[in-house]
């Protein structure tokens, strides 16, 4: 049976994977992210009026506050209506009684309203939200290429490390480009991915571990090697993000709006980390690898 | 042999199919659940040094004490309040009514002052006994009626003795609560502050000088309020989708993998009744980010039976070996790799476990818990329902168990290096 040989290609895949990358750089450069709350400080309030209420009517109110330059939403319904009941304002960071006074005026000028969410975070908190998230994946990195370096050979740590980042630069290049939020739950998301794709990765190394053990002599064409582990795995890695997705999807779709862009970023994430196990993992170990022989052969030679 | 391995089959499938229907539900939602499910505020405060007082450990344990005291007084039940790192305390409020006025009285320093009117502070809240709420008989007015330390008595009656005709002033937290004139010495020991404008607002204040002024400053840095129809609204939804979730891949395993997909599924049942008793048993709190952990880590524990059903295919298919030998082989070569998959996913939910807070902590519990214990119920319970069912002799092709799936590669394959 001719297959489709991946390892071989491996340029192109570098290439492609570069590309989007760097496109995804250039998104984060240009647009930056839509961060949260979470990470910005501020205050969201949540609205359920008794009424539609059309965006104009709620800046007019907040204008007496000098607030008129606040993210005003209109959700739980279709984008081109112009009135919903549910509304969604996002400001500065309000003091206790400067938002009591807010809500009470809204509630004189705009209608009745009952209150599904009110969040205020301080702009201290944000940038150790970041911090933390920063240091919880440099640690965790370092924690695995430790883990797969001791069962396996470092080569196979950087390179699964290595796929990991490129998960990673993916899925925060497809939030800058869609500019969706970026709040606390993206950081579990982020982690889960590293969870999952590492767990893909590891699997396939495995096999390419198990066949250089008992099917390949020195010398062989490590391409063929690369590429039979591949194929050897690939109904599981293929099966396994057929599950996964159809939960996340499942998430997505029926979860409601508070989980929507974290499943989101599953999406992507384990789309991607599927991608980058065959594609971008085992070929960097061929690599490496490659590397790693021609520096030896020019030890000997030197010698 | 054959009838005892069917039996003993049929009783942990129908054991674990039941108490999987008749306790996913109920042990969900005798987990407690986060705010975000159920309602309710949650509050960060952080201690700020001030010229007064610095933040030390025995500062914010006393702040955790006297918040102790003015939230029971709102009379919710388990509501949560938690020192975090040094400066910090958490504060969840469950279901609680009148967000804004709780958090007003969580806020507050709550030092009551007694001055003269030179401005000397003669009295402070270390010496008070006791505070209520009343409604004044006479005038009908709300007020709060204060009885002081023995100490705090003989303070207040040389005050009120030298005070004679001219105001003293009574503030909390820098305010005049109220500036009345003193007509005659007081020497029982009793106060009274008037002018509050509803009997809550005045049993408030009786609450927070009933638990005493905070030993430093503290901020109000971050509030979350979610009101009760969102909660039940993120229930449903979240419940729904735990629904399709499991059903899509219960049904994607008995589509591949057949009888073996079917004992899979039967597992997969067990893992999810188990990882909720769990997460009860532990007093895990359940947020929207846990509970999307809890989905997809569903999705995730049946990788390990994937991994196994294709080796099974493998030796089956390319080894030509038997029905039982095959799964045997199966399950010992998926061994290692589930085990270095799943131990880096560990390493993962771990440091995310130490490294986080709150919700993401939670979610970490669920990942890293879910993972460990799918190894077992893939594994271990999977592998001995299949042998029993191996055993029974109901299927005895190798097809019905799904070993004759389409593969990617052939026997040839391997040569071509060795």
């Amino acid at each position: 049976m001719p297959k489709f040989d991946i390892s071989g290609h491996r340029t192109w895949w570098f290439l492609l994977s570069s590309i989007i990358i760097i496109a995804g750089i250039v998104c984060m450069v240009v647009r930056g992210f839509n961060f949260g709350i979470d990470f910005t400080g501020g205050t969201i309030i949540d609205l359920k009026f008794d009424q539609p209420v059309t965006i104009a009517d709620v800046r007019t109110s907040l204008g007496k506050y000098g607030l008129d330059g606040s993210t005003i939403q209109l959700s739980g319904a279709q984008s081109d209506v112009t009135a919903s009941e549910d509304v969604m304002i996002r400001t500065t960071d309000l003091e206790e009684d400067q938002r009591k006074e807010v809500m009470a005026t809204l509630k004189d000028d705009v209608g009745n309203y009952t209150v599904l969410r009110e969040e205020k975070v301080g702009a201290t908190i944000g940038g150790e939200l970041i911090t933390n998230a920063v240091e919880a994946l440099l640690i965790s990195w370092v924690l695995i290429i430790a883990y797969v370096a001791y069962r396996f050979e470092w080569k196979f740590g950087v390179a699964a490390v290595l796929a990991l980042v490129h998960d990673i630069l993916v899925v925060l290049g497809v939030f800058a480009l869609t500019q969706r939020q970026i709040d606390s739950s993206f950081i579990a998301a982020l982690l889960t991915i590293v969870g999952y794709s590492i767990n893909d990765t590891i699997v396939i190394f495995d096999r390419i571990r198990e066949n250089l053990k008992l099917h390949f002599r020195r010398g062989g064409d490590v391409d063929v090697l690369v590429n039979t582990s591949i194929y050897q795995t690939l109904t599981r890695s293929l099966y396994t993000v057929f599950t996964v997705m159809f939960t996340t999807l499942a998430l997505y779709f029926f979860g409601g709006e508070t989980t929507k862009d974290f499943a989101f970023a599953l999406l992507v994430g384990f789309g991607s980390g599927c991608y980058s196990s065959i594609f971008i993992a085992s070929p960097l170990w061929v690599t490496f690898r490659s590397w790693a022989e021609k520096k030896h052969a020019a030890n000997v030679a030197a010698k | 042999m054959r009838k005892d391995s069917l039996l003993k089959l049929i009783v942990c499938v129908v054991a674990i199919v039941g108490i999987f229907l008749a306790f996913v539900q109920p042990l969900a939602n005798s987990i407690r659940q986060g705010l975000d499910l159920q309602g309710g505020t949650h509050v960060v405060l952080e201690a700020e040094d001030t010229d007064v007082a610095q933040v030390n450990d025995d500062a914010m344990n006393r702040v955790v004490t006297i918040m102790e005291k003015r939230v029971n007084a709102l009379g919710l039940t388990e509501p949560i309040i938690q020192r975090e790192g040094e400066r910090r305390v958490i504060i969840e409020l469950p279901g609680v009514k009148d967000p804004d006025a709780a958090i007003k009285t969580i806020g507050k320093t709550a030092m009551l002052e007694f001055k003269d009117e030179e401005g000397n502070t003669v009295l402070t809240g270390t010496d008070l006994k006791d505070a209520q709420a009343a409604t004044n008989q006479q005038n009908g007015q709300n007020v709060v009626n204060l009885e002081f330390t023995d100490e705090g008595a003989k303070k207040f009656a040389d005050l009120t003795s030298k005070n004679v005709g001219r105001t003293i002033a009574i503030l909390l937290d820098g305010e005049v609560l109220t500036a009345p004139n003193v007509r005659e010495p007081i020497l029982g020991g009793k106060a009274e502050i008037s002018g509050q404008k509803s009997l809550d607002e005045a049993q408030n204040l009786a609450v927070v000088l009933r638990s005493g002024a905070l030993p430093v400053k503290v901020n109000i840095i971050e509030t979350r309020t979610v009101g009760p129809s969102l909660g039940q609204d993120s229930k449903d939804k979240s419940e729904f989708a735990f629904a399709v979730g499991i059903g899509a891949v219960l049904l994607f395993m008995l589509l591949f993998y057949r009888m073996s997909g079917f004992i899979a599924d039967v597992a997969l049942m067990a893992y999810t009744v188990m990882l909720l008793a769990l997460l009860w048993a532990l007093d895990a709190t359940l947020t929207l980010p846990g509970v999307a952990g809890i989905i997809l880590s569903i999705g995730m524990a049946v990788d390990a039976n994937v991994l196994i059903f294709e080796h099974f295919k493998e030796e089956y298919q390319i080894q030509g070996k038997t029905l039982r030998l095959s799964m045997d082989a199966g399950f010992k070569r998926a061994f290692t790799t589930i085990f270095d998959s799943n131990i880096t996913t560990i390493i993962a939910a771990g440091v995310l476990f130490f490294l986080g807070t709150g919700t993401i902590r939670g979610f970490a519990i669920t990942l890293g818990l879910g993972t460990l214990l799918s190894m077992f119920t893939a594994i271990t319970l999977t592998q001995f329902m299949l042998k029993l069912m191996i055993a029974s002799k109901i299927f005895t092709s190798p097809g019905a168990y799904g070993a004759s799936g389409f593969m990617l590669w052939k026997k040839e394959d391997l040569k071509r290096n060795a």
